[in-house]
């Protein structure tokens, strides 16, 4: 099996071309066989993933599993995985199964709907693996079109707005990243990604229309693409398109947001701007640090006012992810095995917690907290669920949520003791907004005439939520189980970072004897 | 002397054909040949790209450097026979519908044809303003072919008004070019221009340059665009926006390159600005369009910018982005201007965005293909679009000119506003008035085709890639 990640990553979109070529009619029964191939399709790629994982020797901090092949103007197509992406490949596929099993019941264009989905998991997937420039980018970028159609076909009532808004605020900030890309491309005369990594791109200081910009050509590589990932990740300030996409899109969509396409900005962090750019990642860590802390405190302060649950649980997303650019940029094995954990552990959080929006929102066809109150009284099955995730989302030790963010603090004390102290109070502000949330909408007395007949969840979502319960407990008692397979990439990671750094210290300090 | 008309067989066959085709056909049936024409010319014309473009390589003379058949020269025909071959066959149909279709249109087109043929393979002023004026007179006529229309002949006064001007401005200058250099030919000029060029020669530089930028609509020599693209018949604005900017754009990179080349940072600039501001008012001005062919106007002028970033370079990747740029582009507009074609309600054309209102719902097909072209247009990867972005975006960073692909990337984000509405209106809009699409096989298959390609291009781009740098090759040393 040479080609086991291009297998995984086209057997979704073979798929989607199936659906879209032999699939006719829109009738109850091409309707039924459309989710079944979608969700059959999504299966076998999580089981092919599956293979991966086993044959994944974490003491190996190269690349595994590469394929290499010439493609158009010195490109190539060329992917492989290693301890930092691996399990982001597993989340994905392991999510996507999910996703359509929980858009069982829409009946608007299933066809489309479903090949969008599939399409969406190829270029996810894609993302992760993919190890030369351009292609990552073409992964990345592509992404964009079916999510811009799932927010805009299925989405709610502003979802035009939130479809333009999502596509021209991502397009703009990838764009510049583009031009880096190109950039590093006649510099370095490869696009390969691990050849790049080891190129050490210019770091003199040089003054470009009277500024002086400390870390040269890193420094603006390196804001190129920041540009990028920090709009997708999304970061404070840059994070308004967040909940507007959040709200409008269907719950699915929501959820593969929440879960998967946010943590390609952390995953960009990690495999671009730290390694590539070590000395413009240390001139600009201060900065990604406050923002981190900013965001942490800032929204988690906006989630407390919110009035409609799914913004809630966006502005939410931007403060832990806050946690995770913060833990990337702390450069230390602590902050960065914390800050992938944490990504992990977001992704099965939030994407729960959509889904336990989504439940309601199937029964009532509102968001608002103030339709809501009192659901224990007739979903107790769904008071146990939605309190354990709320639990997770506020880091209850027991719970993966606790692990990543307790990793990320640990690795930002050591090198920031007052982004840590900020960063800390958040933890304090989630339990408020998420505990209020969940006193609001599921306890006290049902006295809501509309939520009288209200129906308990049903086996297939019961059956939705079970992997994601299984693996929040898991991952919170037993963390090694991520650990251990990033432990040795990450550290390679730190070790090559900090010898560039000494590397180009040395250099400059040679450079200015000499003189 | 042979040997000369040796070289310029293909235009001569054509230009034959094209003379005896309208003497026979005057004399007999007139109109009712017309489509038998079309089809007749298209097929010329597909035989001569075919014969064109497998003659081997090397380059020819002819009549004392006044002619060249190089590389470049047949990478710009094979573009340029192909595109008007697609778009005459797309016509045809739409044509006759309406009562349109008269003999003289495929024969007229014959005739641009070898006008651009003999433009881009053009090695002097004298034969380069030859070539320039064939084409444009007979596009001039074609522009107003819907005589009893005022939209049309209006279209069709404005571009000869203004072609006319560009032509004079572009005259002036290659008569200051001469004046200084004491030769027309492309070669002398080079060999005169080599280091510090004298101004008077720069000035005439300037003013054949912005003769050129108008022919292919760049801005601030883009006013005529909107309103030809606008007034002439659908089929001629589809002619317009495909063979004609493939042939101008050569044009512009072998006078740069052929004539100019000793100067290229005396060139390099104004080509710059141009590129950055057609890139920056073809994207903000088409925002606020609601008519489709106005829209591709101004995307045309953005597009336009693009390929003279490639050119702008100076270099001879830059030719080689800017041939691959010109190749995607023609294709996708072959492809979008397909659809505008079949764009009709009641029998009548329908050009108004709007009218796309959920178009996705009764065709979902076309609508997934348009969706692709638009995407593509917008230059989203994974589309051909995106390849041609980066080729030019390359170009320019190699070329030194960092400042004007960051300008680009961000006039992208822009134009993809104008694209995205399309699709915006097609699959999010709300239930109205239906828009028919008519049952052509020919524009269906266009269509299609040119989406097909857009996707699957990006395997290996059909070998395009080698060619065009094969091209550029013999244009810049």
């Amino acid at each position: 099996m040479d080609n086991l990640l291009s297998i995984t990553t086209f057997i979704p979109a073979i798929a989607a071309f199936i659906l879209a070529v032999f699939l006719r009619g829109d009738d109850e029964a091409a309707q039924r066989n459309a989710k079944w191939v979608a969700l059959i399709a999504t299966g076998l790629t999580f089981l092919v993933s599956l293979f991966i994982l086993f044959d994944f020797d974490p003491n190996n901090t190269g690349f595994q599993f590469v394929e290499e092949r010439e493609w158009l103007l010195g490109l190539q197509y060329k992917m492989g995985v290693d301890g930092i992406s691996i399990l982001f490949v597993i989340l994905t596929t392991f999510m996507m199964p999910i996703t359509i099993a929980a858009s069982w019941n829409v009946t608007h264009r299933v066809k489309e709907y479903m090949i969008a989905f599939l399409l969406l998991e190829t270029l996810m997937l894609g993302v992760f693996m993919a190890l030369d420039l351009v292609l990552f980018y073409l992964f990345f970028e592509a992404g964009l079109i079916p999510m811009f159609l799932i927010i805009g076909i299925w989405g709610g009532k502003e979802r035009i707005y939130a479809s333009f808004k999502f596509f021209l605020y991502t397009f703009l900030g990838s764009v510049l990243m583009l031009v880096a890309m190109v950039a590093m491309f006649a510099e370095a005369g490869t696009t390969d990604i691990p050849t790049l990594m080891t190129h050490s791109f210019g770091s003199e200081t040089f003054s470009l229309l009277g500024i002086q910009i400390v870390g040269g050509m890193q420094t603006l590589l390196f804001i190129a693409f920041f540009a990028s990932f920090a709009v997708k990740m999304p970061m404070w300030p840059v994070h308004t398109w967040l909940p507007d996409a959040h709200v409008q899109a269907p719950t699915a969509g929501s959820v593969v947001l929440a879960a998967i396409l946010l943590k390609m900005g952390g995953y960009g962090f990690l495999r671009f701007s730290l390694p590539m750019f070590p000395v413009g990642s240390e001139v600009l860590t201060p900065l990604v640090l406050w923002m981190s802390a900013i965001a942490i405190v800032y929204t988690s302060l906006v989630a407390l006012a919110q009035e409609d649950m799914k913004k809630l649980i966006a502005y939410s997303s931007v403060a832990h992810m806050g946690y995770v650019t913060m833990g990337i940029f702390a450069a230390n094995q602590q902050g960065i095995d914390g800050a992938i954990f944490q990504m992990l552990s977001h992704g099965f959080i939030s994407g729960a917690l959509f889904l336990c929006v989504g439940v309601i929102y199937d029964r009532m066809h509102t968001r608002e907290i103030d339709a809501y109150g009192g659901l224990v009284n007739r979903m107790p099955a769904y008071a146990l669920i939605f309190m354990l995730f709320t639990m997770a989302n506020v880091g209850l030790p027991g719970t993966s949520g606790f692990i990543g963010e307790f990793l990320t603090l640990m690795g930002i004390f050591k090198v920031n003791t007052w982004v840590a102290l900020v960063a800390t109070s958040g933890v304090i502000l989630s339990a408020a907004y998420a505990l209020w949330l969940y006193r609001r909408v599921v306890l006290g007395d049902l006295i809501k005439e509309s939520l009288k007949s209200i129906k308990d969840m049903t086996q297939r979502e019961k059956a939705i939520f079970a992997p994601l319960v299984v693996m929040t407990l898991l991952l919170g008692v037993y963390p090694s189980l991520v650990t251990d397979i990033i432990g040795p990439s990450v550290e390679a990671l730190i070790s090559n970072y900090e010898t560039a750094l000494v590397d180009a210290d040395s250099a400059t300090k040679l450079a200015a004897a000499t003189e | 002397m042979q040997a000369d008309l040796n070289v310029i067989l293909p235009e001569i066959l054509i230009s034959v054909y094209a003379m005896a085709a309208l003497l026979g056909v005057a004399y007999t049936g007139k109109d009712r040949y017309a489509p038998l024409l079309v089809w007749i010319t298209a097929a010329v014309f597909v035989v001569m790209a075919a014969w064109i473009g497998f003659s081997g390589d090397g380059t020819r003379t002819a009549f004392g450097g006044m002619f060249n058949d190089d590389g470049f020269a047949r990478f710009a025909k094979v573009a340029v026979l192909l595109s008007a071959a697609a778009v005459l066959l797309m016509g045809q149909d739409y044509m006759a519908q309406r009562d349109m279709l008269r003999f003289e249109y495929p024969l007229l087109v014959a005739l641009a044809a070898v006008g651009m043929m003999m433009m881009v393979s053009a090695g002097d002023l004298m034969a380069l303003y030859m070539g320039l004026e064939l084409q444009s007179l007979a596009l001039y006529v074609v522009a107003s072919l819907r005589r009893d229309s005022v939209k049309s002949t209006e279209a069709g006064l404005k571009y000869f008004v203004l072609g006319a001007l560009s032509s004079g401005i572009l005259l002036y200058g290659a008569s200051l070019v001469y004046g200084y250099t004491g030769t027309t030919l492309f070669s002398g000029i080079i060999a005169s221009a080599e280091g510090q060029a004298p101004l008077g020669l720069l000035i005439g530089l300037v003013f054949v340059l912005a003769g050129l930028a108008f022919k292919v609509s760049a801005v601030p020599f883009h006013m005529w665009t909107p309103d030809v693209y606008e007034g002439a018949p659908t089929p001629i604005t589809a002619f317009f926006a495909t063979a004609p900017k493939m042939a101008a754009m050569a044009l512009f990179a072998r006078v740069a390159h052929d004539a100019f080349g000793g100067v290229v940072g005396d060139w390099q600039q104004v080509i710059a600005v141009l590129s950055l501001l057609s890139m920056f008012l073809g994207g903000i001005a088409a925002i606020g369009q609601t008519d489709i062919k106005r829209l591709m106007a101004y995307s045309s002028i953005a597009h336009m910018g693009y390929a003279l970033m490639g050119l702008a370079a100076g270099t001879a990747f830059g030719v080689q982005a800017m041939l691959v740029y010109m190749a995607i582009y023609v294709t996708m507009n072959v492809g979008t201007f397909a659809f505008v074609l079949s764009m009709e309600r009641d029998g009548r054309p329908v050009t108004d965005i709007a009218s796309l209102n959920l178009y996705s719902r009764a065709h979902p097909g076309r609508a997934l293909a348009v969706l692709i072209l638009m995407f593509s247009l917008a230059g989203v990867p994974p589309f051909l679009g995106f390849f041609g972005k980066l080729y030019v975006l390359r170009a320019a960073y190699d070329g030194g000119l960092v400042w004007l692909a960051v300008a680009g990337v961000i006039a992208s984000v822009i134009g993809a506003f104008y694209y995205l509405r399309i699709v915006f209106f097609m699959y999010f809009g709300e239930e109205g008035e239906p828009l028919e699409a008519r049952k052509s096989p020919v524009l269906w298959g266009f269509l299609m085709a040119s989406a097909a390609i857009m996707v699957v291009g990006m395997l290996n781009m059909f070998g395009v890639e080698a060619m065009a740098q094969a091209a550029a090759a013999t244009l810049v040393d």
